[in-house]
């Protein structure tokens, strides 16, 4: 009897259960993955093996057959010399053009989009779904229809062509969706927290400075990734309002690469498109879990 | 004297009304619990007692000042939340002088009024951690210290312990009647749980739909239910309800009910009845009497039983008389099971009749 019972209790399933590392399923799943990761990765490493070949080895048209001499050359031409319509001093000018519409911009905006969500989610007044509401549809209305009203707009406030234009465009169309992130954000905000401080005499911008603001680095995080990649990356404003002096890099960047005098410089193309799309990477690297988490805490909850 | 008082106090949100113009009186010192269902308008109350709802009509008082239009901050009330409400980016000693800070207290006094406050609640090994790192009930403590560091005359408490677990909740209880004994402030406290309402308030105002049914202490509560209402409301397992109609006889009044007939002789009428008025007989199942004590009160009869629930320190039957429901509360030890005949009884100065109106006569 002993025998029979100890005899089961080896071959029956007892303790854990086994996990197989290889097994169809595991194949196809990560088969799969590696598949569509290599598909998409195809480009960059076009991009990049490109942008370090000298012009006659890419006239051979071995597309995908790395370097067989690296040179750094086409980098130091997108920077510093390539011509951008009349100018020939690269993409830096551009770079610092974006820097400087960037960083105020994404304060500005973040600034007034995060009292806007804490006033609408705590300090309800009458009226003030309707103009949520109102604020929300903003971010339907297709770019186009608003373009040629704006122009005229910023020029009767003498902004037009200015580095202040392009801010103050930046500010408002980044309104609706950061104060949306933000007002959901705080309504995940236990109520309860609020009046609590309001027992202890704190006022509006007491109880946002000290107590909600501490508490809500995350949905910042993603406000400011949101911002930087958005206004970075943005192409149809930089055109239009900031005058050719402040052209952002996007810009710029279409400059070089659609010229149609001379010669395609197909690596100094690749190493200016890298350049323009390596901070968006950077912050993409950096903060990619931080992302998707506030995504997930802010915009779930309507 | 009075403490806080309110009068006429109506609040509606939009076509909803929530307080329906209700009037109540606090005596300075005294424990009063806000008790009802959900939705009845308890916190809604104590809301508007804070000032952080704004009132739609009416007055509210606290200590003889019209506070009506003052900030929660001008009242003289420290209030303690379900859950806690606690600012998580503050350590606990932050938490406390919060509001005193606000306030622009001299250092000295907040030092002084935060160590008292811990030592009052023992949480000074606490002090440096933030909220995170506490359990619930060291939270709640904490919650309770804010009020308390505020110096004010009124705590009004939303239902502080409801989000702990059983034992805690009753540790906590205990300790805060302790401190309300220390303390001897006025204290206001929701609450949708009967039993804490009857243990800790001096008074329980009952209330339903905006409106309190009854302002009472908790044994003329349990004892004397003023309406239909407040009798179900109280007490687990709930009352017993019997359909019938008054009827009288020689100078006697009985209930009668289907193949039922209750002589009322020691049932105190509140309002004089009339013959055939169709009412409802209530009768706490802890007040039948199971067995041979029976015999000893003055009205006696036999159920079936259709269910035993043992549980623990008591046991509750199910019984079936004439085709009515009857639960009764009886102690563990009696041996009744499933499908027996039993003898009841009880006595008739402890029930409650309630008219149809809901009213008791």
């Amino acid at each position: 009897m002993d025998n029979t019972l100890s005899n089961t209790a080896l071959t029956e399933p007892h303790g854990p259960r086994p996990k197989r590392l290889i097994s169809t399923r595991n194949i196809v799943l990560y088969g799969f993955l590696i598949v569509a990761a290599l598909y998409w990765l195809l480009p960059l490493y076009v991009m990049i093996i490109t942008s370090l070949k000298g012009l006659p080895e890419i006239r051979m048209g071995n597309v995908f057959s790395p370097p067989v001499e690296i040179t750094f050359a086409p980098w130091a031409k997108a920077w510093d010399s390539a011509c951008t319509g009349l100018y020939c001093e690269g993409l830096k000018v551009g770079f610092w053009n974006s820097v400087k519409i960037l960083i105020p911009s994404t304060i500005i905006s973040i600034t007034i989009a995060s009292v806007n969500g804490y006033a609408l989610s705590f300090w309800r007044f009458k009226g003030s779904e309707i103009f949520f509401t109102i604020l929300l549809f903003g971010a339907f209305i297709p770019y186009q229809v608003m373009l040629y009203p704006l122009v005229i707009i910023l020029r009767e406030l003498h902004l037009f062509s200015s580095l202040g234009g392009v801010v103050l465009i930046h500010t408002i169309f980044g309104m609706p969706i950061l104060t949306l992130l933000f007002r959901n954000y705080f309504a995940s905000v236990p109520e309860e927290l609020f009046k609590a401080a309001r027992v202890d005499g704190a006022g509006f911008w007491r109880i946002f400075l000290q107590i909600m603001l501490p508490m809500s680095l995350p949905i910042f995080v993603v406000a400011i990734i949101l911002q930087v990649t958005g206004i970075w990356n943005d192409f149809l404003f930089g055109i239009i309002y900031a005058g050719t002096h402040n052209f952002p890099m996007t810009v710029q960047l279409n400059n070089i690469v659609n010229s149609t005098q001379g010669v395609k410089e197909y690596n100094v193309n690749m190493a200016a498109t890298l350049l323009t799309g390596l901070l968006p990477l950077i912050v993409y690297f950096i903060s990619g879990k931080l992302f998707v988490r506030g995504i997930a805490a802010g915009a779930v909850k309507g | 004297m009075t403490s806080v008082a309110i009068s006429d106090l109506s609040l509606s949100f939009g076509p909803v009304e929530v307080l329906k113009s209700l009037n109540l009186e606090v005596e300075e010192g005294e424990f009063v619990v806000l008790l009802g269902p959900s939705g009845c308008g308890k916190s809604t109350l104590l809301n508007c007692i804070a000032g952080l709802l704004d009132v739609t009509a009416g007055q509210i008082f606290i200590d003889g000042k019209n506070v009506t239009w003052e900030e929660p901050k001008d009242r003289g009330i420290g209030m303690v939340f379900q859950s806690y409400a606690l600012y998580p980016q503050m350590s606990v000693e932050k938490n406390l002088s919060f509001g005193l800070r606000v306030a622009g207290l001299p250092k000295n006094e907040i030092i002084e009024r935060v160590s008292r406050a811990a030592e009052i609640l023992q949480i000074e090994p606490l002090l440096k951690r933030k909220p995170g790192a506490l359990s619930g009930g060291q939270r709640q403590r904490v919650a309770i210290g804010r009020a308390l560091v505020r110096d004010v005359n009124v705590f009004l408490f939303d239902e502080p312990l409801s989000n702990l677990d059983a034992k805690l909740r009753t540790d906590l209880r205990v300790e805060l009647k302790r401190l309300h004994q220390r303390l001897g402030n006025t204290m206001i406290y929701v609450t949708h749980d009967q039993i804490e309402a009857l243990t800790l308030a001096d008074r329980i105002a009952i209330m339903k739909d905006g409106l309190i049914q009854q302002f009472d202490s908790p044994s003329n509560i349990y004892n004397n239910p003023h309406n239909r209402f407040v009798a179900g409301f109280i007490g687990s397992p709930g009352m017993n309800f019997l359909q019938g109609a008054l009827v009288s006889e020689a100078g006697q009044w009985f209930f009668n009910a289907e193949g039922l007939r209750v002589p009322l002789s020691d049932y105190r009428f509140v309002h004089p009845p009339q013959e055939g008025q169709a009412v409802e007989f209530g009768l706490r199942p802890e007040h039948i009497v199971v067995g041979d004590a029976s015999t000893t009160q003055p009205v006696t009869m036999q159920v079936d039983t259709e269910l035993v629930e043992p549980m623990g320190a008591d046991t509750v039957l199910w019984t079936n008389v004439a085709g009515h429901a009857l639960t009764i509360r009886t102690d563990s030890e009696s041996n009744v099971k499933t499908g027996d005949n039993i003898n009841i009884g009880f006595n008739t100065a402890r029930v409650s009749i309630f008219s149809e109106n809901g009213e008791r006569v």
